[in-house]
């Protein structure tokens, strides 16, 4: 076990340094640099400000020296956050991402699932319809679109929450990026759970659980739930796909400080260093969790281990 | 089973961790709510150089010199100022007990730091340039001359002297630039060039920083050691970042703003309707133009083309029904309300639209050009609604007017700066530039020959002659004839097509007292108040 995780450690590394090569290369391909702006700056001031920032020197120079920093766990300042490292804004920005990515998910698998169990139950009816018609136009509609329709609504006409992040304290600022983010979601998950509820309530031991007098709330709860969830167990690493995407546009509609944000704006100003810092962030995440997964498998099933 | 259940637990576990942690308290009642398109780079106000990062640095600092609301220059850090009879000395008394935010004395010798630090080499300085007339200026930031010597000096805690090497008669406006204002300089020697990070920043302006959320919102709050803290009506400013403008306008729509940083092009005739008094629409000191590249065919050396292309660009439609905010059709570079100055306008201004068109045909005949042999040009702009429709619209005047078959390529912001700087494969292209401060040579200097602002990559030796005599006159009036006759000669080569002044568009609550419309688009916190609960 403690070999097969060093070894799958160890066979994360080469792939960590390819993604971080490809990244540094593909940022400083992009034409344009960093502090190039309409108010183009005077030679002598461009050289002195090339020079504070080492972007003077080759690139392989330049890379080397990102390599060693990233060694010591350095990623460098940001070009546009003048005042902040990468590592300060990553770690500040992160825990943003995080929370809301958390909530949008539990919110989807929630409502996603009750929804779809009492469409599957009610299959036919008036309620069956209206459900499926919601999740359908849930996922339908884009994220950009729902939520200045939701922020029209619930914010400018009701103002019932706050239309920007900044502009409240406490959870209230949440709801509506979370309830934008998570949307989609739970129509996706509703249409599964249903799906996959008709299916399993169909089956010979759910009769038995009826005939043994069971009523439809304990059968459902103690029999089918469990087997009607595998469809949208094997959901969940696209739907977190999904919300990480998601919250890039979500977090710069609402102006959350998350990370998101960050990535977009760092490629469109060239903040490399910030891009570059993002992409091996996110990378060591996916590679970390993978390696998690990977772990998991091999405790659950012993054969993985020999293979 | 069990991955459901720790899943699930997982998940709750989550949102009860999300719903914990403490969150930053909101303001005072007395709270200014002021939309923002962007973070500044940084509060150092010489590594900023952002119009966003100058207009927060507007409130924490101060220069000596000031705006009034509606753009007068008025006393700040000093209360008065005298020039020398040859123009070449300026000496600024500051008021008696000055403090910074910390309560530490604010002396004339802290504007001298500031000042050295712009135009240090190791600085680094966006804005280097901005004080490039004062003595030993220009060779200390190529590093060829120690800092010590630049031209200013504070003889006595109270005094700052300016020495120049040549006429500057725009050098008072200068120091209303954040780019000169002072610096603490217990803070640079404690945190080095992190100074101004929340926390570690002292001020010396109306306001102090409390917090910064990098991508949400910067908090000030007011400084109690301010020279003018009695004159100062809100305790606390906050500025939210919101990139999007259409968001931004939600989030005024919804109460949560006081002002914002623009209205969206889109919304901009049902905004009006709306809000009537609440849009304040002013002319800004901005041109966007359209720039031809000089440096290669078919433009090199082809006024005619030049000017053929220029005239059939019909203004005031372009103005009217595809920007529609106000802006003002351009016929000159420098734009209109810049002090002590009368734009010349082209040749053509004059003309009515047919006869423009007509002498335009006439041009681009003679420019050997015709419906057999039509001109094929790209036309390159950033990727943005507006630039679109103006692209557009352009295209389909100069197809009908004369012909022309233009491409439109739109390339990403900083793809474009980069085709622009190397002019290589650009033929036309799409900028704006927008004046540092209130003088038409703001303007006038970028297409002086060899500047590094001249995108077009034009030169006359006239044009240099002209601006070179302006630098050097004392009177006001024959520096301004000087000016007007260097645009009249620039005009004349068509090295560019301006195509509309810019406007700035802000929306103002109500309860808000004291904003004042000026070209500068300067609203310093510390000059609005809240009207009073009748």
């Amino acid at each position: 076990m403690l070999r097969y995780t060093v070894l799958r450690i160890l066979g994360a590394i080469p792939t960590l340094l390819l993604v971080i090569a490809l990244a540094f290369l593909m940022v400083h391909a992009a034409p344009g640099g960093p502090f190039d702006d309409e108010r183009a700056l005077p030679a002598d001031v461009e050289a002195n400000i090339a020079a504070a920032y080492h972007l003077d020197e080759p690139l392989p120079q330049q890379f080397l020296r990102y390599m060693s920093g990233l060694l010591q766990g350095d990623l460098g300042p940001s070009y546009r956050y003048r005042d902040y490292t990468v590592g300060e804004l990553i770690g500040t920005a992160f825990p943003y991402s995080l929370k809301l990515g958390a909530m949008a998910m539990a919110l989807a698998l929630l409502l996603g699932v009750s929804a779809g169990t009492v469409a599957a139950l009610r299959q036919g009816t008036a309620l069956d319809k209206v459900v499926m018609g919601f999740s359908m136009t849930g996922i339908s509609i884009p994220v950009f679109v729902i939520a200045p329709v939701l922020v029209l609504f619930l914010a400018v006409k009701l103002q019932w929450l706050p239309a920007g992040w900044s502009s409240a304290t406490g959870m209230s600022r949440y709801l509506l990026p979370v309830i934008t983010l998570a949307l989609p979601q739970i129509a996706y998950i509703a249409r599964l759970t249903r799906a996959s509820m008709i299916d399993v309530l169909g089956r010979d031991f759910i009769r038995t659980a009826h005939a043994q007098g069971l009523g439809t709330a304990t059968v459902v709860r103690v029999h089918a739930l469990k087997p009607a969830m595998l469809p949208v167990l094997s959901y969940m690493g696209p739907a977190i796909a999904a919300i990480l995407t998601g919250s890039v546009v979500v977090e710069e509609i609402f102006g959350i400080p998350g990370l998101g944000q960050f990535f977009v704006r760092g490629a469109l100003n060239r903040d490399y260093t910030l891009v570059l810092g993002i992409v091996v962030f996110y990378a060591s995440l996916i590679v970390l969790l993978n390696l998690l997964v990977d772990i998991l498998y091999g405790a659950i099933d012993p054969r993985v281990r020999y293979r | 089973m069990k991955m459901l259940r720790t899943l699930w637990l997982t998940l709750i576990l989550a949102v009860v961790a999300a719903c914990g942690g403490a969150d930053e308290a909101a303001g005072p009642p007395n709270t200014l709510e002021r939309g923002i398109s962007s973070d500044p780079e940084t509060l150092d106000q010489h590594r900023s150089r952002s119009i966003q990062a100058a207009d927060v640095i507007r409130d924490l600092g101060e220069g000596l010199v000031g705006y009034s609301a509606t753009g007068e220059l008025i006393p700040a850090a000093a209360q008065s100022w005298e020039v020398s009879e040859d123009g070449l000395k300026y000496t600024f008394h500051l008021r008696d007990g000055l403090r910074w935010s910390n309560g530490d004395a604010l002396t004339a010798s802290h504007f001298v730091a500031g000042m050295r630090r712009l135009v240090d080499p190791s600085t680094a300085a966006f804005y280097a340039e901005m004080l490039g007339d004062l003595e030993n200026a220009a060779g200390i930031t190529s590093g060829e001359i120690p800092v010590s010597m630049l031209g200013v000096a504070a003889p006595d805690e109270r005094t700052v002297v300016l020495r120049l090497v040549q006429q500057t008669p725009y050098l008072v406006s200068l120091m209303t630039h954040p780019s000169t204002f002072p610096i603490h300089p217990g803070s640079i020697a404690e945190h080095g060039d992190s100074f101004a990070r929340p926390g570690k920043l002292v001020s010396n302006g109306a306001y102090r920083l409390e917090a910064w959320v990098p991508g949400s919102v910067i908090s000030l709050r007011r400084n109690e050691y301010y020279w003018n803290n009695a004159g100062t009506a809100i305790d606390a400013v906050n500025y939210h970042v919101i990139v999007q403008d259409s968001a931004e306008l939600n989030r005024y729509r919804a109460g949560e703003l006081h002002t914002t940083s623009t209205v969206p092009p889109d919304s901009f005739a049902q905004v009006r309707e709306e809000y009537g008094e609440q849009l304040h629409v002013a002319p800004y000191l901005g041109v966007y133009y359209y720039g031809y590249n000089l440096t290669r065919p078919p433009f090199k050396d082809n006024a005619p083309l030049r000017q053929a292309l220029s005239m059939a660009v019909d203004r005031e439609q372009l103005a009217l029904r595809v920007t529609g905010r106000g802006e003002a059709p351009a016929y000159s570079w420098v734009p209109g309300g810049v002090n002590n100055y009368e734009p010349p306008l082209s040749s053509f201004a004059a003309l009515s639209k047919e006869e423009r068109e007509q002498v335009a045909r006439r041009l681009y005949k003679e420019a050997g050009y015709s419906a057999e042999n039509p001109l094929k040009i790209e036309v390159r702009y950033n990727t943005n609604d507006t630039n679109k429709k103006i692209a557009v619209a352009i295209q389909s005047m100069w197809r009908e007017v004369l012909g022309v078959e233009a491409t439109l390529i739109n390339e990403e912001f900083q793809v474009l700066l980069a085709n622009m700087r190397d002019a290589e494969i650009t033929q036309v292209f799409r900028s704006s530039w927008m004046g540092d401060y209130n003088d038409a040579h703001t303007f006038l200097s970028v297409l002086q020959s060899g500047s590094a602002t001249n995108m077009p990559r034009y030169e006359n030796e006239e044009f240099d002659a002209l601006m070179a005599l302006a630098a050097d006159q004392v009177d006001p009036e024959q520096r301004k004839l000087y000016l007007e006759e260097a645009e009249r000669v620039m005009l004349a080569d068509y090295p560019l097509i301006p195509i509309y002044f810019f406007v700035s568009k802000h929306l103002v609550s109500p309860q808000i007292e004291g904003w004042g419309d000026n070209v500068l688009d300067y609203h310093y916190s510390q000059q609005l108040s809240f009207k009073a609960v009748q």
